[in-house]
């Protein structure tokens, strides 16, 4: 056995109640297979996720941070997660000068029904993670 | 602290691919867990048991269930933790099945990630707070937004429970699609004959209220109150004068209106009564075609109404009706076929959809129940049926099955075989999907008592030759091309959602698919729950189906709102924000974010600014926790601690 296993990243994610856990919930239901690193964290909604709370994952120990809500115009709560597009799209334009790379925060929607795209989206994300390598020398 | 950690193994659905033994020992060591064990299944009866005696027992003041997802079992082991006498919000569960068992196969590595999500749910009950819900009054009248047969079968099982039912139908009569076929399968009885006794039951119903003709303007509220504003479109003939006489309708000059009942199959008059059993039987002015509208002048129904019905300065009206509970029964749309370019949808008069030859066969429609070529008006004597134009085609956007379409296509070969006795049918199929009861035999009645001949292939393309439509398609069976010249092709076109099913369910706060039908709260458990508690869904609005279907869904959505209004008071979730008036600033950021106008200005005593939570109107989504500078309000149950406490079980190791 010449290959040795990658080593796994910590990836957390941040998951709206009503869509994207529940399309998470739906890709385990389909066995849709996924890398394994990353953590989920329920919110009842996006428009619940502090930026702060993404700055201080990635400063602590993360490498890298998804969020992911209901579609825009499909919000359970109306329109929580317009005021997460805003505030996540405001923090990745932030990042940079914060010494972080932005690729290691990603935000994007999902929905309840939608187990294939969640199965892209974490295999993508952590695939992007892994190509920037650890965040944190140990 | 004491926490109780329970590893499930749900059989071998987590054990099989995560150390179960290996999660619950690691589990120990975390700080503040006082007992961790695993168990086959623990959300089985000994595996509550074994909950509550271990809260007993060692004295446990907080459980963290390692299981399924929460959204399948958190109430199970909420209610679990309430008998052995801890408040049910000292409770986590920590979804190792769905999000690990099922997703890797590495057991180690899924080992590792199950501990991880162990470690995360214990810190964050950690932090957790008991809290208590409220209750309040609910306002027992249920709205139907939707007169066809789902719809209306769910206001009269309401109605007849009790219950009094505003119903708002966008049409200017209920019946919807039931009342535009001619018969039904598999019993070939007549559409109108079984429907028109409902609707007229839902007309006289002393607890049902129609708004015919009405539209959702707004809906605003909660579960049990909800305040619902209905648009009253402009009819432009007062209802209350009108006598449906219908002499409006044969004097009015504009003969070509588009028929909106029909389909578009012929056209009608400006003014118009949409069919023979309409309910309300009232006319209306289609402003787009009369002439008083569209040249100024005209008047010739306000001459001949003999009750002076005719007003064509009516305007929007606009009501506001109080309910407490929701059933959409919205419908379907169909695909038009226009998109079926190869097909000559909409270039050629004689390739007309499913639903427009439908009411070619029933007696009350534009041709009195005379089958004909629309383009010169003789009887076809071969007819080819199209089935899945549209459906189950990813190009069409439709890769679903439109499920009634095999069977309805049946029918209408048979019927054609009544109609015209040396007529002879062709259908184009890919599968016969008829999987209901007495609906198998159904089919096969069509090809051998009525000798419908079935070609299991798909059509390539149609075009005219003289008269003729020649229609190409594979057999693939045989392995042949086949040609055939028809008189008459019928197309049967895909199902899809209702044209304004979008901004229906934003209006609704409830979610639809990728196609607009709108989500149920669970595919096999909660098929007409909605996740916005409140709100059920009947009918074709949620997914393709067939009348015994909406019927069947119609009752089942009355029998949940009849449930939810048999108790006086409802619980409200406690799980909302909370403001800490010594550290709010009175900035009032919350305020204008509030999706659901919860917050409100307070002064406190000494004169100072603060924001009040409304409680029964807060959802409790948490858009103001994170909009807060101070972090004074706070979403219960899900605070800045909580949620911070589980990113730094995470992060910090």
């Amino acid at each position: 056995m010449s290959e040795v296993a990658p080593k796994e990243l910590r990836i957390v994610g941040f998951l709206c109640n009503w869509c994207s856990y529940g399309g998470a919930d739906t890709a385990g239901v389909g066995r849709f297979k996924q890398p394994t690193d990353l953590r989920i964290i329920r919110v009842p909604c996006s428009g619940r996720v502090d930026p702060m709370f993404v700055v201080r994952a990635l400063l602590t120990g993360a490498d890298g941070v998804l969020v992911s809500g209901c579609h825009p115009r499909d919000c359970h709560y109306t329109d929580g997660n317009f005021y997460a597009r805003r505030r996540l799209e405001m923090l990745k334009r932030l990042l940079p000068f914060m010494g972080i790379d932005d690729r290691r925060f990603h935000y994007t929607w999902v929905s309840a029904s939608e187990g294939q795209k969640w199965q892209q989206v974490v295999t993508g994300f952590t695939n992007q993670v892994h190509a920037l390598g650890p965040m944190h020398q140990k | 602290m004491r926490v109780g950690v329970f590893i499930c193994h749900c059989g071998s659905n987590i054990a099989g691919t995560v150390d179960v033994a290996k999660v619950a020992e690691e589990a120990r060591k975390m700080p503040g867990v006082a007992y961790a064990t695993d168990y086959m299944y623990t959300c089985s009866e000994p595996g509550q048991k074994e909950i509550t005696d271990a809260i007993e027992r060692d004295k446990l003041d907080r459980v963290v269930v390692a299981a399924c997802s929460p959204r399948m079992h958190e109430n199970t082991f909420r209610r679990t933790i309430m008998k052995a006498g801890l408040n049910r919000y000292f409770f986590e569960q920590a979804n190792i099945r769905e999000h690990v068992s099922w997703i890797g196969l590495d057991k180690e590595l899924n080992t590792t990630k199950a501990i991880e999500e162990v470690r995360m749910a214990v810190a964050k009950v950690m932090k957790n707070k008991p809290l208590f819900s409220s209750s309040f009054k609910i306002n027992k009248r249920v709205l139907v937004i939707g007169g066809g047969v789902a719809g209306m079968q769910a206001a009269i099982d309401c109605a007849d429970g009790g219950l009094e039912v505003v119903m708002v139908e966008k049409s200017p009569s209920i019946g919807g699609m039931m009342a535009r076929l001619d018969k039904t399968f598999p019993t070939v009885d007549c559409s109108i004959c079984i429907l028109g006794p409902k609707m007229v039951d839902v007309a006289q119903h002393d607890l049902i209220k129609l708004h015919a003709y009405s539209e959702i303007a707004e809906i605003k509220g909660y579960v049990g109150n909800y305040q619902v504003k209905i648009r009253k479109k402009p009819t432009y003939v007062d209802w209350t004068k009108c006598t449906g006489c219908g002499l409006c309708m044969e004097k009015c000059p504009t003969k070509n209106a588009y028929d909106h009942f029909n389909f578009g199959a012929a056209p009608t008059r400006a003014i118009n009564i949409p069919f023979p059993q309409a309910i309300p039987k009232k006319a209306t002015i289609d402003p787009n075609y009369c002439r008083q509208f569209v040249k100024g002048k005209c008047g010739v129904c306000a001459k001949v109404c003999p009750t002076g019905a005719i007003n064509y300065e009516m305007q929007d009206e606009f009501i506001t009706e109080e309910v407490g509970a929701i059933i959409t029964a919205t419908g379907y749309g169909l695909m038009d076929v226009e998109k079926l370019t190869e097909y000559g949808g909409g270039r050629y008069p004689d390739v007309i959809s499913g639903i427009q030859y439908e009411r070619f066969l029933n007696a009350s429609g534009p041709t009195s129940g005379h089958i004909i070529r629309p383009s010169d008006h003789e009887e076809p004597k071969t007819i080819v049926f199209v089935s899945c134009a549209g459906s189950r085609d990813k190009s069409c956007g439709v890769p679903y099955c439109s499920n009634f379409c095999c069977m309805y296509i049946a029918k209408q070969a048979i019927l054609t075989k009544d109609h015209i006795p040396d007529s002879q049918s062709y259908v184009f199929y890919m599968d016969i999907r008829s999987p209901g009861k007495g609906y198998d035999e159904f089919t096969r009645r069509a090809q051998e008592e009525y000798g419908a001949k079935y070609i299991r292939g798909r059509v390539s393309r149609i075009y005219p030759k003289g008269k003729k439509m020649v229609v190409k398609g594979a057999d693939t069976l045989l392995g042949t091309q086949v040609e055939i010249e028809a008189d008459l092709v019928v197309l049967a076109t895909a199902v899809v959602s209702a044209p304004d099913a979008g901004q229906m369910a934003e209006k609704l706060h409830i979610s639809y698919d990728t196609f607009g039908f709108y989500v149920e709260s669970h595919p096999k458990l909660r098929p007409v729950e909605t996740n916005t508690s409140g709100v059920y869904l009947a009918g074709c609005c949620q997914g393709p189906k067939d009348i015994p279907a909406s019927v069947g869904q119609g009752s089942a959505a009355a029998a949940k709102v009849l449930s939810l209004f048999s108790k006086d008071m409802l619980e409200s979730d406690p799980a909302i924000a909370q403001v800490n008036t010594n550290n709010c600033v009175g900035c009032l950021k919350c305020l204008k974010t509030c999706p659901f106008q919860a917050i409100v200005e307070d002064t406190l005593r000494s004169g100072k600014k603060v924001a009040k939570v409304i409680e029964t109107v807060c959802a409790g989504c948490g858009v103001c926790t994170s909009t807060c500078p101070c972090g004074a309000i706070q979403l219960q149950h899900f605070t800045d601690n909580q949620l911070l406490a589980e990113v730094n079980a995470i992060c910090q190791k």
